[in-house]
């Protein structure tokens, strides 16, 4: 087998924040409703994470949970990691109605980083952040694409569609050009 | 002739002058200049033409509200047209030219012969519609077309950048004078999130110029102080050059700041569009001043008062030597003061009111000012400049009394607040019978998601011309008890300005005045309307403020009527006897000054116009001289060409090669959507006409989906993975479609049947392998195994080809040997490579979506979108065998049973086959005998695919034809674009391997 590519090999853009494309990076999204007898022990499993609340992301090490809607969580890990952890959520979620599906490939993610990295986004996404709140997961769009974001590390990680993912680095390197702080 | 003062200017900076240009000539100005101040400076007065009557045009106003002094800005690739010179700033190296002149600006034949006033009466346009259409095509619109127009339309590709932002607050305070910055200041020490705007560059509005007393300090230093204040707050945004265009719904506000109109080309965004999310907002929009109505007030040299004091003071410019001020109330005495003070003549303070004995009139009569009461001007006298005017009572009809010389007219018929924020989203306006002007009713406000107002007017805007802090500071706190933010009780400071008497209302000049100098009575400047067109359309019927608007085109110009609308209304209500509130506005509707398509357009041009999405494989597409072509938003290759080939030639060439040895196609488009629970089984039955609960595992089956009334939406390949999951395939273009309307279903009307589904369509890169030689390429490979007896058609197998762990499904939709091959996409480019590098042997060669339409044709299999128009149902296509007839219901059932669609007599699918080898017409209909009841042909079927088939060297086409299957054999013809027809026989849809044995080997 290759060497799993990322949508655009890495890509970045250093303006007034710098920007790039990470990843590959594992991810499942797990649909189970709240309250699935064995759905904690899964998560907790597959990322050594608990339970996000609503509209939050927890980190554990390399791994990440996020609350996508009342029943789809997404579990970030380690692109490697992704086939045991399915496994392992198949062991814990046996014979409750679930869906867990490995759409690693199926995303880009960009990290955007700067003291002004929020500026960037709010060009792009009709979202309030002097209120995002640490730890909050934002499904949004950036321009005309669905994405997802949220804050750590000193910038944000923002994950959006593969196919779209020249778009979104345009999108994100155009409002980070020079010039252009708000 | 105007010139710059030896002193004074708040707002300029004499050590910093600028160069610019005006139709080629070199003129000076001073940092801090408007283009307009700076034109006035150098005896500019002439500025433009007017639209229908290219009268000489001057500077009227000193700000957003200017109608006339529009020009063209910059040149080439920086072109910008219609730019009001009073809204621009000056910046080195300026290049303006005026607009509306032929040939020229000093000299425009359209006056030399009047034929445009002949030509173009009140009414012009509705008239001219009416009549002939030849008069208007052949005679009207080239004259229009080449005498009026505004600005010239730029050719080239902007090279300026735009950029949208999304902000959010508490409170939006629109307007930067004394009372946004008294709004601002309690709100921000409120602690409330505030964002304060002011489209121009300069805080503080009009109170410095007209010497308001703040606090006890002058208003300029006040508003100083103000905004230091506020720079501190860290709970408050400042924006200068930042316009509010329009209020919308829920506190929504569109906001254009211009960052670089002043700097072009230093890198930074031309303008931003903020999307603005506001619990309130706070119009501080202040007031505009109302020209008076008397003959020749259109002629350069009048201008409206308050722009007059705002040249002198701010910009230390004269717009005469010898000015005369006509007003109908007290405000207009502050220009008498100002240019006395500035050490320049006032001929006369023209008052129309019998009596003028407020503060500010015997303040201009003790400092030896004349002033005239119950007089008016007849008219004013001058061409391309004020030269001087002639004097009359104003109860009178316009016999001149005296004649005063001058070259200036500074006129003021009163102020109207600037209500558009509050009305463009259903605030409501009351009559002030004391003002003479529109005000915000505050018992009916523009509502928000509560019910509460969303907009609250302050100051000037609100009607509070003279007490706007005390005004803006009670507005502001009640929209903080309305956020729920409480707000210190702090009485507002001390606003002092002087008394002023009651005005008059003056809509006419003199109130008697003949038809002859109604004729020369402007309203809308821009648009040539005057007092006689407006009349001229009452007499004629059109009562209704908005028609006598569209029949004059009052208002309709670029400044959407700032200075004429209310004067409009008010001659119309007295032609109609009527009163005025009785007439009522025009509708205010955004954006309050234009805002640059750029900025709407934000970000959204050249490679991020749109998304465009991508395959893995899209980079080795385009490096290996693909065509593309869009299929949703995805760019999918329609041929490959090689040097030399057309497209159509690269098109046979893919389709023989794939047919005779070996083709592959990027599948990886194809929606795959991933359904899975234990009512799955139950779920896709409702979906799909056929049966996927009984498909067994490791099998595949080809499903329609149809939506509720019967039609067919989507088709695609179903495979059963384990007991209950279940992947679907859809077309490129349905998968997100299909999904939601799966989750539709799923959480709106079954939501207690357990099903999850993820769309996992971009998981996967997938290969079409498609030819004779297609097991030999795979074989080659090495891993998993391949053979007929392992994996049977109709079938799909996880293993490893090549070391790439794959999926591979055997289905066909070319009619040869075919095996589609889904790898995780980030290996996706890999494995391409790696088919092409072997498959050389095998003759591979890459296919785009063209050849696989045209194989699909020879088979007669159906496309959506191509065989469907959302009218069509599957038994119109001959699919009755992929709907059960066993299941008690699904998605359409019923729809289908209705008697239309039940009809014997529909449209069905066929097969033609042209008589002589050609290819029918794309879209082609067969007529038949006989008109409709529209007078147009009657036809009974039409033409949905059709190819040049390179397998069969013939054309081939499916359509759909009246009763067709029981017609095969028969000839029709189809109608072509040059009138001639083509027969074809109706024969069956599929051309190639009828029996469908090549892909079953």
């Amino acid at each position: 087998m290759s060497d799993p590519v990322s949508a655009l090999s890495g890509a970045s853009y250093d303006g007034f924040v710098a920007v790039r494309e990470i990843g590959p990076l594992g991810m499942i999204t797990l649909r189970a409703k709240a309250g699935t007898p064995g759905l904690e022990a899964a998560v907790q499993a597959a990322t050594g994470c608990a339970m996000p609340q609503v509209r939050r992301i927890v980190r554990q090490g390399e791994c990440a949970v996020g609350w996508m809607s009342p029943d789809e969580t997404l579990l970030v890990l380690p692109y490697g990691g992704v086939a045991a952890a399915l496994t392992a959520i198949a062991a814990a979620l046996q014979g409750q109605h679930h869906l867990a599906v490995d759409v690693s490939d199926a995303r880009a993610v960009f990290r955007v980083e700067g003291a002004k990295a929020d500026q960037v986004l709010r060009k792009l996404s009709p979202v309030d952040f002097d209120r995002l709140e640490p730890g909050e997961l934002r499904r949004s769009r950036t321009a005309q694409v669905a994405a997802a974001f949220w804050a750590e590390d000193g910038g944000f990680t923002l994950v959006c569609f593969r196919s779209v993912a020249s778009y979104v680095m345009g999108l994100l390197s155009v409002s980070a050009r020079p010039g252009a702080e708000l | 002739m105007s010139t710059r003062l030896k002193s004074g200017g708040r707002l300029i900076d004499r050590s910093a002058p600028v160069e610019f240009t005006f139709n080629g000539k070199r003129l000076r100005g001073c940092a801090g200049d408007t283009l307009a101040s700076a034109l006035l400076a150098n005896d500019q007065m002439l500025v433009g033409r007017s639209f229908k009557y290219h009268r000489p045009r001057g500077i009227v106003a000193s700000g957003a509200e200017e109608p006339n002094a529009l020009v063209n800005l910059g040149a080439g690739a920086r072109l910008e047209p219609n730019q009001r010179t009073t809204t621009t700033e000056l910046f080195d190296g300026l290049e303006a030219r005026s607009q509306n002149h032929w040939p020229s600006l000093e000299f425009d034949v359209g006056v030399v012969n009047n034929y445009a006033a002949r030509l173009l009466p009140g009414g012009f346009y509705y008239k001219t519609f009416i009549h002939p259409r030849a008069a208007w095509k052949h005679v009207f619109e080239p004259i229009i077309r080449h005498s009026a127009g505004l600005g010239s339309a730029p050719k080239d590709r902007d090279a300026d950048r735009y950029e949208q932002a999304y902000a959010f607050c508490d409170l939006l305070i629109v307007g930067g004078g004394v009372a946004g910055l008294q709004a601002a200041l309690v709100a921000g020490r409120a602690g409330a999130r505030v964002w304060l705007v002011e489209q121009t560059a300069h805080w503080g509005g009009r109170a410095p110029v007209d010497g308001d007393v703040i606090d006890g300090q002058p208003a300029a230093d006040w508003v100083e102080a103000a905004v230091l204040d506020l720079s501190a707050m860290d709970n408050v945004t400042l924006r200068l050059r930042c316009m509010a265009a329009g209020s919308y719904d829920h506190g929504y506000v569109l906001l254009d700041e211009k960052i670089a109109d002043h700097t072009p080309g230093d890198g930074r965004p031309k303008h931003r569009l903020w999307r603005m999310r506001a619990g309130k907002i706070i119009a501080a929009t202040g007031a505009i001043e109302r020209p008076l109505s008397f003959a020749g007030n259109d002629i350069p040299g009048v201008m409206l008062a308050g722009a007059v004091r705002d040249y002198v003071v701010n910009w230390a410019v004269s717009p005469g030597d010898r000015t005369v001020v006509v007003t109908n109330n007290d405000d207009a005495y502050r220009t008498a003061i100002a240019l006395h003070q500035a050490g320049l003549e006032v001929a006369a303070v023209i008052d129309a009111r019998s009596i003028a004995n407020g503060p500010l009139p015997e303040r201009a009569r003790a400092l030896g000012i004349r002033v005239e009461t119950g007089r008016a001007i007849a008219r004013v006298k001058g061409g391309k400049r004020v030269e001087a005017v002639e004097i009359c009572h104003q109860a009178g009809e316009g016999a001149a009394s005296t004649t005063l010389p001058c070259d200036a007219v500074a006129m003021s018929g009163g102020w109207s607040p600037v209500v558009h924020l509050w009305s463009h989203c259903g605030g409501k306006l009351i009559w002030d019978d004391g003002e003479a002007m529109f005000r915000p009713d505050p018992s009916r406000p523009p509502l928000t998601d509560d019910g509460s107002a969303m907009v609250l007017p302050a100051g000037a805007a609100n009607g509070a011309l003279r007490a706007a802090v005390a005004d803006a500071d009670a507005q502001v706190k009640i929209a903080l008890q309305a956020l729920d933010i409480a707000s210190e009780g702090d009485d507002p400071p001390a606003h002092v300005v002087p008394d002023e008497s009651a005005l008059e209302p003056v809509w006419i000049m003199p109130q008697g005045a003949g038809i002859a100098l109604r004729s020369k009575m402007w309203l809308d400047f821009q648009n040539d309307v005057k007092v006689a067109d407006v009349q001229l359309a009452a007499r004629e019927g059109y009562e209704s403020v908005e028609h006598t608007k569209r029949y004059t085109t009052l208002g309709m110009a670029t400044d959407q009527g700032k200075l004429s609308n209310i004067n409009g209304l008010a001659v119309l209500a007295d032609s109609l006897n009527a009163k005025i509130p009785q007439v009522g506005t025009t509708t205010f509707r955004p954006p309050y000054t234009p805002v640059p398509l750029g900025a709407l357009a934000g970000e959204a041009r050249g490679d991020i116009f749109q998304p465009l999405r991508k395959t893995p494989m899209h980079d080795w597409h385009q490096q290996n001289g693909a065509y593309f072509e869009p299929v949703g938003h995805w760019r999918r290759p329609y041929c490959f060409q090689r040097p030399g080939e057309t497209p159509e030639q690269a098109v046979h060439r893919e389709v023989k090669n794939t047919r005779e040895a070996l083709g592959l196609l990027d599948a990886s488009t194809l929606g795959k959507i991933i359904v899975k629970g234990p009512d799955a089984g139950r779920f896709l039955d409702m979906l799909y006409t056929g049966v996927m609960s009984s498909l067994p595992i490791g099998k595949c089956r080809y499903g329609l989906m149809c939506n509720e009334q019967g039609f067919l939406s989507d088709d695609g390949v179903v495979a059963r993975i384990d007991d209950d999951t279940w992947l679907c395939h859809t077309t490129s273009g349905g998968a997100d479609r299909i999904h939601a309307w799966m989750e539709d279903w799923l959480q709106c009307e079954w939501w207690d049947w357990q099903v999850f589904t993820a769309n996992v369509t971009e998981q996967y890169a997938q290969v079409a392998v498609v030819g004779p030689n297609a097991r030999k390429l795979l074989e080659s490979l090495g891993g998993m195994d391949v053979s007929k007896e392992a994996l049977p058609f109709m079938g799909w197998a996880d293993g490893t080809l090549g070391g790439f762990a794959c999926r591979v499904y055997r289905i066909s939709f070319s009619g040869e040997l075919s095996y589609e091959i889904a790898v995780p996409a980030s290996h996706g480019a890999a494995f391409w490579s790696m088919l092409h590098a072997a498959g050389a042997a095998f003759g591979a060669m890459p296919y785009g979506t063209e050849a696989l339409h045209v194989m699909r044709a020879e088979k007669g299999f159906i496309m959506i979108g191509d065989e469907t128009d959302g009218t069509i149902i599957p038994q119109d296509l001959g699919l009755d065998w992929a709907i059960s007839k066993k299941k008690p219901d699904f998605l359409g059932k019923r729809g289908q049973e209705r008697s239309f669609l039940a009809n014997p007599d529909r449209w069905k699918l066929v097969g033609f086959e042209t008589l002589d080898g050609s290819v029918i017409e794309d879209g082609a209909y067969i007529p038949e005998p006989g008109m409709n009841a529209n007078n147009q042909r009657k036809v009974q079927g039409r033409v949905t695919s059709t190819y040049h088939s390179p397998t069969l060297g013939r054309g081939i086409a499916m359509g759909l034809l009246r009763q067709g299957p029981a017609r095969m054999g028969e000839v029709v013809e189809f109608t072509k674009m040059d009138g001639g027809v083509t027969p074809a026989r109706v024969v069956n849809p599929v051309f190639y391997d009828k029996d469908g044995e090549k892909p079953n080997v």
